[in-house]
């Protein structure tokens, strides 16, 4: 019977995490409603967090478990904090997303995507020998990398786009928790401030977009280009 | 404390001086010229030690400068330092009736920021903290792109931060695999020297996709083809001396990211990188010169250069050998140094004339035979016409293509640089001379024309004389691409 910080249960601990990280990023392509996809990046972010730790306690890595503080700290509680102090409830609140393509449309692509990613980590794993967690981390972080950036191409709402590149941002440190357990502190304490400060800039300009242009649909800009 | 690290230091002082809640904004205006002029003195100190010595550092290693990371650091040194003059003539007096103080403040704050976000990413040792700075260099220059706050700037605002955090969020994904590598192949240090030495113990499906990561993401923010849909839009809407930081330098500090993979590729013979580079590069030069033909608005003019210019020293780059290489910095320098000024005379014409459309401008030369010059002398020198510095790097470039027997890349690369160069004259010479033009503006403060004729003297003295400090900066930053 394995206990709790035994591998094994890190390993199954960390697959569950992962399993679940692909689907909440899965679900943030087919939402529609605003709020929600905040919503579900939260707990997206908490399953990074939950899966740094599984790392961290199984590769014996005080960097994982800083890791997953600062994921806890920034994007559970600043990010979403950062972006209602930006944006305002009014924008903020509960809003119907438009996108370029149905959501039946972008299920069908982004299963594609994700089985994409998954063989691209295959050809990878094929090459290289890795150990048990990164056979876990390393696909399903390509596979959500494509799906934040599918989500940034087809929303027309600057929030939406803005959580698919916070989408993509988890996806690299999902990947990164595996693949990178010993980066310097320092290194994570920066890419840490680095997030809540790209918050504030994007939701600083969509209040000035907003304010300007009385819509977020960014999407629908087009002064711009060759006549 | 060490020069270099004042480098990074004084930045950050003249963002905090410019913050002080003032009645007026020259204050901050001021502050600002004065550090960016003190750092050109602490960038000559660290070229005069990476002459000396091949490298300085500082803070323990946590700052590292060779000879390539000094020619990147002084350009922005100094592109900072003319921008900071134009600054001062075009937002704290030419807006000075129309602005808020506290608007103006900001603009200062985040000018000196962006410029620290762009000294700290040639000299950082640590790969990931290089990356941080590569992103707050597009989180830092955010809201100058966005400072004149009319519904085109905020849509170019948008375009830029989203598209380049997209792209650096990529980038960061290659860093992390690069990591990885090192880590794989035993304990070699995640810095530049680190990730050479231990080149051929990588993982070279690992090296090979991380490069890959590296090229889509951070060549996003070079604005390499088809990743540059952003760059005209950004570059052309943010205020003129924001725009030769832009187009001038910040391109530049991130392409020398791809610079510095070159020879780690090269080292490990994972892939046929030249053939990587030149492909890329070629892609770039070439639709960069289609679309100066149709062209309408004379700052997406000089974007799109900046694409062409881009292109340019990728393939340079990718040519390999010294001289290949040699040529590359050249052309960094010369874009770089000629590319600000087109800017500032762009920032002239603006003032002037009130519109960005070639098609409404005639008559430049007659209304303001400075203005008419600066950007005359811009075109040409940008375009590559002799005796300027471009016309030089662009001729050693050419000269290393066909010493190296690379035929087709040259010869593709003269039909397109010939194209861009008929394009851009034919659009200055149109608004140079002749007459009827729409004149809505009046002529920029004198301040702006200092900053233009200080930025013109390198340019043109580098167009045939290259100083021996300078031609041995150029050597060893060239040597640290590689073979």
């Amino acid at each position: 019977m394995a206990g709790f910080g035994s591998t094994q249960t890190l390993i199954g601990l960390d697959a569950l995490a992962s399993a679940l990280f692909l689907l909440v990023s899965l679900a943030i392509v087919a939402t529609r409603q605003m709020l929600a996809t905040l919503r579900l990046f939260v707990i997206e972010s908490l399953l990074l967090a939950v899966s740094a730790t599984a790392i961290g306690i199984g590769t014996h890595s005080i960097h994982l478990l800083i890791v997953a503080g600062i994921v806890v700290v920034t994007k559970v509680i600043a990010v979403p904090w950062v972006l209602k102090f930006t944006v305002g409830g009014e924008i903020y609140g509960r809003r119907e997303i438009d996108q370029a393509l149905t959501i039946p449309t972008s299920l069908v692509l982004s299963a594609g995507l994700i089985f994409f990613g998954f063989f691209v980590s295959e050809r990878l794993f094929f090459m290289v020998s890795a150990p048990e967690f990164t056979l876990l981390n390393l696909p399903v972080g390509i596979a959500c990398l494509l799906l934040g950036m599918f989500t940034v191409t087809v929303r027309r709402e600057a929030i939406a786009q803005l959580v698919g590149l916070l989408v993509m941002e988890n996806a690299v440190f999902f990947a990164g928790a595996a693949i990178a357990s010993h980066l310097p502190t320092l290194a994570e304490i920066a890419a840490a401030v680095d997030l809540p400060i790209m918050t504030l800039v994007f939701g600083l300009l969509i209040r000035q977009i907003h304010r300007k242009l009385g819509t977020t649909r960014v999407g629908e800009l087009s002064a711009l280009g060759e006549r | 404390m060490a020069p270099l690290t004042l480098l990074l230091v004084i930045p950050i002082l003249a963002a905090i001086l410019s913050a002080l809640p003032l009645k007026q904004s020259r204050f901050a205006g001021k502050v600002t010229i004065v550090a960016s002029a003190a750092n050109l003195i602490f960038a000559a100190d660290m070229v005069h030690r990476v002459l000396r010595f091949g490298t300085t550092e500082a803070l323990g290693r946590f700052l590292v400068a060779d000879s390539l990371s000094a020619v990147v650091a002084t350009l922005v040194a100094f592109v900072a330092f003319t921008a900071s003059l134009f600054s001062y003539g075009y937002i704290v007096i030419h807006r000075e009736a129309d602005d808020k103080v506290r608007r103006m403040q900001g603009y200062f704050v985040l000018y000196n920021l962006f410029v620290v976000s762009m000294l700290s990413a040639p000299l950082l040792a640590n790969l990931t903290l290089v990356w941080v700075a590569i992103e707050l260099t597009t989180l830092m220059s955010a809201y100058l792109v966005a400072y004149v706050d009319t519904p085109e700037a905020l849509e170019a605002a948008w375009k830029y931060v989203i598209l380049t955090s997209a792209g650096a969020i990529i980038g960061l994904f290659g860093f992390l695999l690069l990591y990885w590598g090192t880590q794989t192949a035993g304990e070699i240090p995640f810095t530049w020297q680190g990730l050479l030495q231990g080149a051929t113990r990588i993982p070279p499906a690992i090296l090979w996709l991380g490069f890959l990561l590296s090229l889509i993401g951070f060549g996003t923010k070079v604005g390499l083809v088809p990743l540059h849909t952003w760059l005209p839009d950004a570059h052309s809407q943010a205020p003129a001396p924001v725009c030769a930081l832009l187009s001038g330098i910040e391109t530049t500090t991130v392409l020398y990211v791809l610079m510095r993979l070159f020879p780690v590729l090269e080292a490990s013979h994972v892939a046929n990188q030249s053939a990587w580079f030149c492909a890329a590069g070629l892609l770039s030069v070439g639709v960069a010169a289609f679309v100066l033909i149709r062209v309408h608005d004379y700052k997406r003019m000089f974007a799109a250069s900046t694409v062409e210019h881009m292109g340019i020293i990728m393939v340079a780059v990718g040519l390999g050998g010294f001289p290949g290489h040699f040529a590359a910095i050249y052309q960094v320098a010369a874009h770089t140094l000629t590319k600000s000024l087109c800017f500032f005379a762009a920032g002239l014409v603006l003032v002037l004339t009130g519109t960005q459309e070639v098609a409404k401008i005639r008559g430049l030369m007659k209304r303001s035979p400075v203005t008419g010059a600066a950007l005359l002398l811009g075109g040409l020198g940008i375009a590559g016409a002799p005796p300027f510095a471009v016309f030089i790097s662009e001729f050693f470039i050419f000269r290393a293509a066909v010493f190296s027997k690379h035929y087709v890349v040259v010869g593709l690369l003269v039909a397109f640089v010939v194209m861009a160069f008929c394009a851009i004259m034919f659009h200055i010479t149109g608004m140079v001379f002749g007459s009827g033009g729409v004149f809505n503006g009046h002529d920029s403060p004198v301040i702006c024309k200092w900053a233009i004729a200080i930025a013109f003297v390198p340019m043109l003295v580098l167009g045939f004389y290259l100083p021996p400090f300078l031609q041995t900066l150029f050597e060893g930053a060239a040597r640290a691409l590689g073979k």
